[in-house]
């Protein structure tokens, strides 16, 4: 972590167009390797001088020792300049901060089920290759996962190509609304997961959009899952990373600091204001 | 305890000042108070109450370098900008913005400790005076302060004839030894009469008696979502004075600026009641002045004792009492809150 503000230099050795409007970077330090280790659910802090400095979620998984990934939405100044840059480009980088999924605690040997909207897959990609590559140390997995349409779901290759493969592990996809060549389901994530009517015992890790987690959070319930059985990540504007800036604050929790992950009923016990 | 003639204070200044770089707070000529570097004529404003901007300026200052960039074709190299590392001492502290640092270091020295922040209070020694003056808008009491015995390195007090100087800490210490030539080593009982003096009117201060309880007391979602927020925020201007003028107001910014030869990366001030500063590409979740100003305030009375052991996150200096353009301030608002 740069206790310091001060990023070191990142390579970004490789781009790939995942969907129309997400990007996943590839970055190296400059002398080869990964820029630091990170947890699954982690952040760092991603820059270009003059442009602007963003907090994005690793989406690539700890396991993998040679670089970190993080995918991408256009959606902003920083966003739409990284966009527009080719392999090679060095960035600014620091991190990671945050905490991370209880990987090595509360999810061990539990059946899994993560629940992912448009460009929330990016935080629960990193988990679940971890959980992926020591399959041992967890149950089955589910993993839900939902876009606008075909076009806009991230990974649509790894998920049906390697994912969907692994043992003991399920995917089910949707898109909001009929498409020409969609053949898999359409509706909206918290219907889906209403309908797939999933046993209670297992650990859920739900990421998305905020309208998508509220609505979601409402199936689950109904569906009879308790709050303290679901985490989530939240996101908010952040500068420092390290809980002094003063702005990505819940109430007296820091996303940068106490989160990003949170189990649901301690956002609970927070003002609502995300 | 050791004391000095008040005819021979600027000799103890010039002694100081010979060792380090002195600051100490002066009369401005719009008879207001700041912290100035000794020097050049600079009187030792001794009766000032609040200086317009508060003292944390000497570990938080206002901008501050981070590192230099400079870019060509797809490259980017860094540097580190340079801390400075001299020692220094401020002077005439008063008791509520000596607590102030106290309060800062539960941000800056908390893990990750802060090294900016951390290096200038490592180099500072603090020299805090007991009030000798003090305006109705005052209430340090109010969080346990004791005007009359503020901590820091040294401490000072003043009668009509003399100023008393005792040293607090190892720092204090050595610098009273330094000063040998200067100061009289004298009892510890000649500041009993000062002591109570100061004692006797802060007791009668106006609005000392702010009420806390409801604070210490009440769920941190219930005050949140109580219905005075809708009326109270109405005319803030969100200026962000207050945040500004507040001693233990810490938020801040990283931005970047062109020097016309690489990028510079520093730091500074920001305020939590501007609409900008929890702006996101896909949205605000404080959109309107009410939440910004609630933000404010949860933070000092609910958030930051939830997180440091009840500590509140002001000391009554009574600074945006003065400076809030419409009236509004800490005090009008925990007593709404608190139904006072």
């Amino acid at each position: 972590m740069s206790e310091n503000l001060v990023p070191s230099v990142g390579v970004i050795t490789d781009i790939r167009l995942d969907t129309p409007d997400v990007k996943t970077f590839r970055v190296v330090s400059k002398n080869g390797g990964k820029c630091f280790e990170h947890m699954p659910g982690q952040c760092a802090m991603l820059s270009i001088p003059g442009v602007g400095e963003a907090m994005f979620s690793v989406t690539s998984s700890p396991t993998n020792t040679e670089y970190s990934e993080f995918s991408i939405k256009k959606c902003g100044k920083f966003t739409d300049w990284l966009h527009g840059v080719e392999a090679g480009q060095e960035i600014l980088i620091r991190g990671p901060y945050g905490n991370h999924f209880p990987v090595e605690n509360e999810l061990m040997h539990r059946d899994l089920l993560f629940i992912a909207g448009g460009i929330g897959l990016a935080p629960l990609h990193s988990v679940i290759n971890y959980c992926r590559d020591k399959r041992d140390d967890y149950g089955k997995i589910d993993i839900v996962y939902g876009s606008r349409s075909m076009e806009d779901l991230v990974d649509y290759s790894e998920i049906t190509e390697e994912w969907s493969k692994g043992k003991d592990i399920s995917v089910y996809l949707t898109v909001d609304r009929p498409q020409d060549n969609w053949d898999g389901h359409v509706g909206f994530v918290p219907d889906f997961v209403r309908e797939l009517e999933f046993d209670t015992d297992k650990t859920v890790l739900l990421c998305g959009p905020p309208v998508m987690i509220k609505f979601t959070l409402q199936a689950l319930s109904d569906l009879g899952f308790d709050k303290t059985q679901v985490y989530t990540t939240m996101e908010l504007k952040m500068k420092c990373g390290v809980g002094k800036c003063g702005r990505c604050n819940i109430g007296s929790k820091y996303v940068c600091k106490d989160g990003p992950v949170f189990r649901c009923d301690e956002l609970d016990r927070l003002p609502d204001e995300y | 305890m050791y004391k000095i003639s008040l005819s021979e204070i600027n000799l103890l200044l010039d002694k100081i000042s010979r060792l380090q770089r002195l600051y100490l707070p002066a009369e401005t000529e719009k008879g207001r108070g700041e912290y100035v570097l000794y020097g050049d004529g600079k009187e030792y404003a001794q009766n000032i109450t609040n200086t317009v901007r508060s003292p944390k300026d000497f570990f938080f200052p206002q901008t501050e370098n981070i590192a230099e960039f400079k870019i060509q074709g797809k490259s980017i190299e860094v540097k580190e900008s340079e801390a400075l590392e001299d020692d220094f001492a401020v002077f005439g502290v008063r008791a509520c913005d000596v607590k102030s640092f106290d309060i800062l270091d539960r941000v800056f020295l908390s893990e990750p400790s802060d090294p900016y922040y951390k290096s200038k209070r490592e180099h500072c020694t603090i020299i805090s005076r007991a009030c000798n003056s003090w305006d109705e808008t005052c209430f340090c009491t109010a969080f346990g302060i004791e005007p009359w015995m503020p901590e820091g390195d040294v401490t000072l007090w003043t009668d009509d004839n003399f100023m008393y100087w005792r040293d607090n800490t190892e720092k204090g210490k050595s610098l009273t030894e330094k000063l040998s030539g200067v100061l009289i080593s004298c009892g510890n009982n000649t500041i009993e009469e000062t002591v109570e003096n100061i004692k006797s009117v802060f007791e009668k201060l106006p609005i000392k008696d702010i009420n806390l309880e409801y604070w210490k007391n009440t769920d941190e979602k219930e005050i949140f979502g109580s219905a005075v927020w809708d009326e109270i925020y109405t005319g803030c201007l969100g200026c962000g004075t207050c945040t500004f003028v507040c001693p233990t107001c810490q938020c801040y910014d990283i931005r970047d600026f062109d020097t016309g030869n690489g990028v510079r990366r520093f730091r500074c001030w920001d305020s939590c009641m501007y609409s900008d500063f929890t702006k996101m590409a896909h949205g605000n979740p404080r959109k309107t002045q009410k939440e910004r100003f609630r933000q404010r305030f949860m933070h000092k009375l609910k958030y930051f004792p939830e997180n440091n052991g009840g500590v509140f996150s002001c000391v009554g200096c009574g600074r945006c009492l003065k400076s809030c353009p419409q009236s509004i301030n800490i005090v009008k608002v925990s007593r709404s809150m608190g139904n006072e």
